[in-house]
């Protein structure tokens, strides 16, 4: 597959955590293995997110979530895309999420989950295939 | 303190050394290139006394309890009283958490530490659009005096100190203390605590801010004149690096970034009119216990002194009590992992040792689950043995700083001060602490360590044992983790009905609408106003509301 497009990713921080440490480091790895990215800061509601994707016409989403809100704020957000046709769009994640909560996310349709300890480069790995996987339907479907 | 022909003569023989050294690493190189501490500071095979020769005891040491206080804030240290034992904690309702700390002070736990849930540290109520999924979550949730009262039900103020990490309203949730004393009968110059109130580092690295820095600057000030007049066994800031230290940043940016915060509130307060030998005797801090078990305690030694000078030589106080560094410590919990979560038991040990040694005056020891969730009672209170076992059965508080006089250490001590200085002096130079967050040089400095400490996990530069070496192939995904109930939201949310139909609300509108005339006027100290608000059971929410309103809200400044 030839790159002609950039990978765009937005990097967010729902709700009123705090802890941007780990949202910045992946946001700077997949800036530095050459995708393009938002980082939105704190503070960010759902809607705020998800406007920010759509506008900025990105290929994911990665939710960064610390404060044991992940269940609320990965539904929401994936609520939000299916109501406004943006369902395309890629959602992850991380935090501070216990690993038998993972399944339930992944059953809302979160793609993937990368907890403590995930190097960035599988993320960014990760990212890459699925991505690709995505253009691949989307150009197949045209 | 060295005879300079002693020093030569060990030269000398150093230099010999070297040379079988060099015969040795043909045979057999050293485990690496190059050796550092964690923070990155070069470490040499071995130290000598040459490495301190200008070491002038009494100069940069001193005696425990007097001036540099490098060897510590008390004559007696742990000989006269042990660290207090400190266990912050809180979740889900007052109820709840009431039952964890009677657990905890049970269980020989000598203070209280409280902690808040988000919506709280930002000021909103658990019926607040912004609460929703975060009610309990992360601590206690507290929207009014009545919860507050329950939190501390049982629990008798005059005999056991409370800290709060409570930071943007801390005023608000301290006039609910005091207030619920009162309803004890105890009076606030009765008071032990802490409130930790440090919002420059909210912006800096911790992110629970709501005004901008300016009305925020006045409340702190308006803390400790309060403090200073009411409350005068009441810490009225805890000005920590321990955050910072956890969005990644070094030891010494550990020790730069605090002590330069304190300077900027210590500067507000002057200009506000208040005596640094006054306020100052209660400023108190907050420190990160990391990996690098040599280092911290060096680490822990340089900002006492470093300290001390700050208030001595810059600030001019007299007041040797004034000149002290009191802090409380945490063991970093961003060095714990998910996998294989017991070896966080060994991490916590050595860097609970590493604060001991480093003469911390109150101690928590996070829990082994602390990658996965909030403690369990089983977890918290391993976590709590770990203190009781260094106190009562290791033997290092039998002496006080007994690390003194090690090359090393000393070495180390001094390296970390003179770094730590230089990072001050380039923040004097733009301006100060507020203007180096608002150009964003502090997050930057920060976000870089990060990324440098990740790197060098990614191509197993460092070493994280069970996450990067020693992996198992299965961990074990079912253990008994501590899971706040969802139905906690809409209690609180039925909890708040209840109290806005049971309180007096032609007072609550009455005493919120003084605060708001107050809030206009910088000259007035609001702490009386906010204590008639929670009193007459305005919520933390309608309170922050009204301030929101005179103030402002502070925007981000992002920074990648």
């Amino acid at each position: 597959m030839s790159e002609e497009r950039k990978i765009r990713v937005v990097i967010a921080k729902p709700g009123l955590d705090g802890h941007d440490r780990g949202a910045k480091v992946v946001a700077r790895a997949l800036r530095d293995a050459g995708m393009e990215v938002i980082y939105t800061g704190l503070r960010q509601t759902p809607e705020q997110i998800v406007e920010t994707a759509i506008q900025e016409d990105v290929d994911a989403i990665g939710l960064s979530i610390l404060s044991g809100a992940h269940e609320y704020y990965f539904s929401k957000v994936i609520e939000l895309l299916k109501e406004r046709g943006a369902e395309d769009i890629i959602v992850f994640g991380g935090g501070v999420i216990p690993p038998e909560d993972v399944p339930r996310l992944l059953e809302i349709g979160a793609k993937a989950i990368f907890g403590p300890g995930t190097p960035t480069s599988q993320t960014v790995e990760w990212l890459k295939k699925a991505v690709e996987e995505k253009r691949r339907k989307e150009s197949s479907v045209s | 303190m060295f005879d300079p022909e002693r020093l030569k003569a060990i030269e000398a023989e150093k230099e010999k050394w070297d040379q079988r050294v060099q015969k040795s690493l043909q045979k057999a190189p050293e485990r690496k290139e190059h050796f550092t501490t964690g923070s990155g500071i070069p470490v040499e095979r071995v130290y000598l006394p040459n490495h301190v020769k200008d070491l002038d005891y009494m100069r940069d040491l001193g005696m425990p309890g007097e001036y540099p206080f490098t060897r510590g804030v008390q004559n007696t240290m742990y000989r006269g009283r042990f660290w207090t034992m400190r266990q912050y904690a809180g979740f889900a309702t007052a109820e709840e958490s009431n039952k964890r700390y009677r657990y905890l002070l049970e269980q020989g736990q000598t203070g209280l530490s409280v902690a808040f849930d988000l919506p709280t540290q930002i000021g909103y109520d658990s019926d607040h659009p912004m609460a929703r999924g975060e009610v309990g979550k992360v601590g206690v949730a507290i929207d009014s005096l009545k919860d507050m009262e329950i939190l501390f039900d049982g629990i008798p103020l005059d005999k056991v100190s409370t800290s709060m990490t409570i930071n943007a309203p801390a005023a608000i949730l301290w006039a609910m203390y005091i207030a619920v004393a009162e309803k004890q009968g105890v009076k606030p110059e009765e008071l032990s605590g802490t409130i930790q109130n440090d919002i420059l580092k909210e912006y800096i690295a911790r992110g629970t801010y709501i005004f901008p820095p300016k009305p925020s600057m006045r409340l702190i000030t308006d803390i400790f004149e309060f403090g200073s007049q009411h409350v005068p066994k009441w810490n009225t800031i805890s000005i920590s690096g321990y955050h910072i230290r956890e969005a990644g940043s070094t030891a010494v940016q550990e020790v730069a970034f605090t002590l330069a915060d304190a300077i900027a509130y210590v500067e507000a307060a002057i200009k506000k009119g208040l005596d640094p030998n006054v306020f100052g005797e209660r400023l108190s801090f907050f420190f990160n216990a990391h990996n690098d078990f040599l280092e911290e305690i060096a680490k822990f030694r340089a900002a006492r002194r470093l300290w001390a000078k700050i208030m001595k030589e810059r600030f001019k106080v007299t007041n040797p009590r004034a000149m002290m560094l009191r802090f409380h410590t945490q063991t970093g919990g961003s060095t714990l992992t998910a996998q294989q979560p017991e070896n966080n038991i060994i991490r916590v040990t050595i860097q609970a040792l590493a604060a001991v040694l480093g003469g911390t005056q109150s101690l928590h020891t996070n829990s082994y689950d602390e990658a996965l969730c909030l403690p369990t009672e089983e977890s918290v209170r391993i976590a709590l043995r770990t203190q009781q076992i260094i106190a009562y059965e290791s033997g290092v508080t039998e002496t006080i700083d007994p690390l003194a006089g090690s090359y090393y250490i000393e070495w180390l001590t001094n390296e970390i001060e003179r770094q730590a200085e230089e990072y001050i002096r380039k923040i004097d130079e733009m301006g100060g602490m507020l203007v180096a967050i608002e150009k964003g040089y502090v997050q930057q400095e920060i976000q870089d360590s990060a990324y440098q400490y990740q790197k060098k996990v990614e191509n197993g530069e460092a070493v994280v044992v069970g996450v990067n070496k020693f992996q198992i192939k299965e961990e074990n995904v079912n253990r008994k983790i501590l899971k706040v109930d969802p139905a906690v939201e809409e209690l609180q949310r039925k909890k708040l009905k209840e109290l806005k139909e049971q309180r007096d609300n032609l007072r609550v509108k009455a005493v919120l609408e003084d605060l708001r005339k107050a809030a206009m006027d910088e000259s007035v100290n609001l702490m009386p106003y906010f204590i008639e608000a929670v009193k007459a059971y305005a919520t933390e929410g309608e309170i922050c509301g009204v301030l929101r309103e005179v103030f402002g809200e502070y925007v981000e400044n992002v920074v990648l």
